[in-house]
């Protein structure tokens, strides 16, 4: 869906020289309010006080959401997941996914503008920047100055919070995987395990390296987002659009003239969209792939128009098919129920319900056997048949356990020693039970008998675990 | 355990051939990265190919820092290859081998497990089947390295011995046990024991008679035959009365029967003999391992306790005068 307009002129990376690696020219964007300003800010606040305040959350007397590695349990408030659980992880990354394709095929690029981390992080840190350095013209000025002290001291205030931010951004990740409260108590004397202390200054170099000084390359040149909306857009997409029949052409006139008469159209060509842009490109070269989506360009655009009095919407969320054919909101709602929508909606139900049902019907018990395999069966006293087996029994559950087994299938089966056996929160306990039957019972060779495992103390709590019996 | 690898190659031409290529793909990166640095860009232009009618490539120049890290990584190259095998045969200054790295975690598996149970190589094998760490340990080994013939519970199988039980093929006291283990045992009966002419028939009325010492249904004319045969021909190994020797022949008059009671059963260990082993795991296991192992058996339970050191007896009342 690349624009048929004018080939793009003015891009930031073109150099007299002409080599084949250019230079990486900084972008300055200009801070921006408005209504999309304002939302971008509120998905900052959302996501970050999810992501730095979670790890802190208790619950029954450990952490909330810890994802205990070494351990192997995944600790999400009530739920535990075992290595064995590794399904749900699965289904809930497709479920992202699939809300991805379902969000991007009506709204463009959402998540890049407002959600994904890399967005997030920028803007803090370029809010940081714009506090300490000032703003767009101010920040390039400083650049260009020559090395004073003042410019030292903007600089270095700037870097001490990035790092301080960084450092806490990479702290805060490492206490999801390490109980954050013990992390804190290590830090005075930065006593942190040889992996913690890795991790920490790892991610908060990154951190550092991503939102500070790489910012919009990533989204150019690492992320593949960019790279295929085109198919993940179609021609009732709402992206963001400059209305080249309404502001075409472009140019500067007095607010009190007609510029109709004039022969303008309503773009004034203050340049602003560009200026504030964060990857520094003009929209109204149409839609690109380094625009992520972030509407900045319309909130300036818009207080543009209110000061000279034009209609806003110069540059608004609208999609290819209004655009041709003149739609009004009415229109461009009514083709956001389509075939491409609808099957993602309703695949991602399906899958939502499956995994929920999954999650609330997870068992707490999990029994798994193992029967001997050299020496299949053995002739005991009264001329029994016994085979020998090794039960590992998994006490998923958060509480300690006591439980009983029994066994059926054939004539005259029992079990032999150890009936019950006590099984600690959380943890494998593993023993080995004799089964006996006659020898008579059943066919020589395999047959299918079970194994039932039951909790003393909640009667929902139990297993039938199917297995063999040899008779030789 | 050292082996001496050897190449199947009689010439040296593969090893020159790899580091001519290593050399030559490395230099192209250099130069095509270099010489391509100094390439005109057609910024905003695009390549001038036309896919599918409409579908065309700009030719925009790549950030700087691009060619950089590509730059990062032919370094990277040649450092590792100095350090590490890759350039042919070179073996690199750290000289890694599979072999070192597998020999050197073994080393470090060792040492933990030294320092975990090397105290218990000095307690005797008793005291170390009290120790509870221990026992659980050398539950682990048993299910590892004997559970396969002994079973998991440690009762046996046809032809593989009941470990828990106080009948002892070798001997039950615990150095005995850990010899067993350490050096494995060697089990042979001769068939039809000390008369090689014995014929089916005579070999029936044996069987019967074996039967009858453990109080097993049997045919008594048969039983009355076999008597005298068996004193002619089994009596010598296991005993007069069937008692059996340790360590040499096993007790025929108890209720442990370790390839079966039934008549045709005997019948074929008297016609065909038992051949049966236990491997040593001494050099396998190593001393330590085999140490926990023999106190996890003597602890199942049917181990001969040692005899308890008799005290001298006190000095007579008159002596002190």
């Amino acid at each position: 869906m690349s624009s048929s307009q004018s080939k793009p002129e003015d891009k930031p990376q073109e150099t007299a020289g002409g080599s084949l690696y250019a230079a990486h020219k900084k972008v300055y964007p200009r801070s921006v309010s408005g209504v999309f300003a304002t939302w971008r800010w509120v998905a900052v606040w959302l996501t970050q006080l999810v992501f730095y305040g979670m790890c802190w959350l208790p619950w029954n007397g450990r952490q909330a959401v810890l994802f205990d590695l070494v351990e192997r349990k995944f600790y999400i408030f009530g739920l535990v997941f075992w290595p064995q659980d590794v399904f749900f992880l699965a289904i809930l990354l497709i479920i992202c996914a699939y809300a991805l394709f379902l969000v991007t095929a009506i709204g463009g690029r959402l998540w890049c503008g407002y959600a994904c981390p890399q967005t997030v992080y920028t803007e803090v840190f370029m809010w940081i920047e714009c506090l300490i350095e000032g703003d767009r013209n101010a920040r390039m000025k400083l650049d260009q100055s020559e090395f004073s002290g003042s410019k030292m001291i903007r600089r270095s205030a700037k870097y001490l919070c990035w790092g301080v931010l960084s450092l806490w951004t990479g702290f805060t990740l490492v206490g999801y995987f390490t109980p954050i409260k013990t992390l804190l108590q290590q830090v005075p004397t930065l006593n942190f395990g040889p992996w913690e202390f890795f991790w920490i200054f790892f991610y908060g170099a990154f951190a550092y390296l991503m939102a500070g000084h790489l910012r919009e390359q990533v989204c150019k040149y690492m992320c593949p987002y960019a790279r295929f909306q085109g198919v993940m857009f179609d021609p009732d997409t709402l992206v963001i659009t400059y209305d080249v029949e309404r502001g075409e052409p472009r140019g500067a006139r007095s607010k009190k003239t007609d510029y109709r008469a004039q022969g303008f159209g309503t773009c004034v060509d203050c340049g602003l969209c560009v200026a504030v842009c964060p990857t520094g490109i003009d929209i109204r070269n149409g839609l690109q792939y380094e625009c992520i989506g972030c509407a900045a360009c319309i909130d300036a655009c818009d207080q543009v128009m209110d000061k000279m009095s034009y209609p806003r919407g110069l540059i608004r969320y609208t999609t290819e098919h209004a655009m041709e054919k003149h739609w009004g909101w009415r229109e461009i709602l009514g083709h956001i129920v389509r075939p491409r929508v609808v099957i993602y909606t309703s695949i991602l139900l399906l899958i939502i319900i499956g995994f929920v049902w999954g999650l609330a019907t997870k068992p707490s018990l999990r029994v798994d056997i193992i029967r001997d395999r050299a020496s299949l069966a053995r002739e005991v006293d009264d001329g029994l048949i016994e085979n020998v087996y090794r039960l590992q029994i998994m006490n998923v559950s958060e509480n300690p356990q006591k439980y009983v087994l029994a066994v059926d299938g054939l004539e005259g089966i029992s079990l032999d020693g150890a009936t019950s056996i006590d099984v600690a929160p959380a943890t494998t306990q593993a023993m080995t039970i004799q089964v006996r039957a006659p020898a008579e019972a059943g066919k020589k060779g395999s047959n299918p008998i079970y194994l039932d495992v039951k909790s003393t103390t909640d009667e929902k709590i139990s297993v039938h675990e199917k297995t063999t019996f040899i008779q030789p | 355990m050292d082996f001496k690898i050897t190449s199947d190659f009689v010439s040296n031409f593969w090893n020159l051939w790899v580091m001519v290529l290593v050399f030559g793909s490395i230099l192209f990166c250099v130069v095509l990265l270099w010489s391509q640095s100094k390439a005109p860009n057609n910024a905003g232009q695009t390549t001038g190919h036309v896919w599918d009618e409409t579908l065309e490539e700009y030719s925009n120049p790549l950030p700087n820092w691009w060619r950089w890290m590509f730059y990062l990584t032919i370094i990277f190259a040649i450092v590792y290859l100095a350090l590490y095998p890759g350039f042919g045969n070179n073996p690199g200054k750290y000289g890694w081998t599979m072999r070192g790295q597998y020999e050197a975690e073994k080393a470090v598996a060792e040492e933990q497990f030294n320092q975990a149970y090397g105290p218990q190589l000095k307690m005797d094998v008793a005291a170390v089947a009290a120790d509870p760490k221990a026992k659980e340990a050398g539950q682990r080994l048993f299910l590892t390295y004997c559970a396969q013939c002994h079973g998991a519970d440690a009762k046996g199988a046809k032809g593989f011995p009941n470990l828990t039980d106080s009948d002892w093929l070798w001997g039950g006291s615990p150095e005995t046990i850990k010899e067993t283990i350490l050096k494995g045992r060697e089990a042979a009966m001769p068939a039809k024991g000390l008369k090689p002419d014995l014929n089916a028939d005579q070999i029936k009325d044996l069987a019967n008679f074996v039967r009858s010492l453990s109080g097993l249904a049997a045919d008594s004319l048969r039983v009355q035959r076999g008597k005298e045969l068996f004193a002619q021909a089994c009596a010598a190994c296991h005993g007069p009365e069937g008692k059996g020797n340790v360590g040499v022949a096993p007790n025929l008059s108890d209720k442990v029967w370790l390839y079966g009671s039934s008549e045709d059963t005997i019948i074929e260990t008297i016609t065909k003999g038992r051949q049966n082993r236990m491997p040593a795991f001494g050099e396998f296991l190593g001393e330590s391992k085999v140490h926990l192992l023999a106190a996890y058996v003597y602890g199942l339970g049917g181990g001969v306790k040692p005899e308890a050191k008799v005290e001298a007896p006190a000095p007579a009342a008159e002596e002190k005068k």
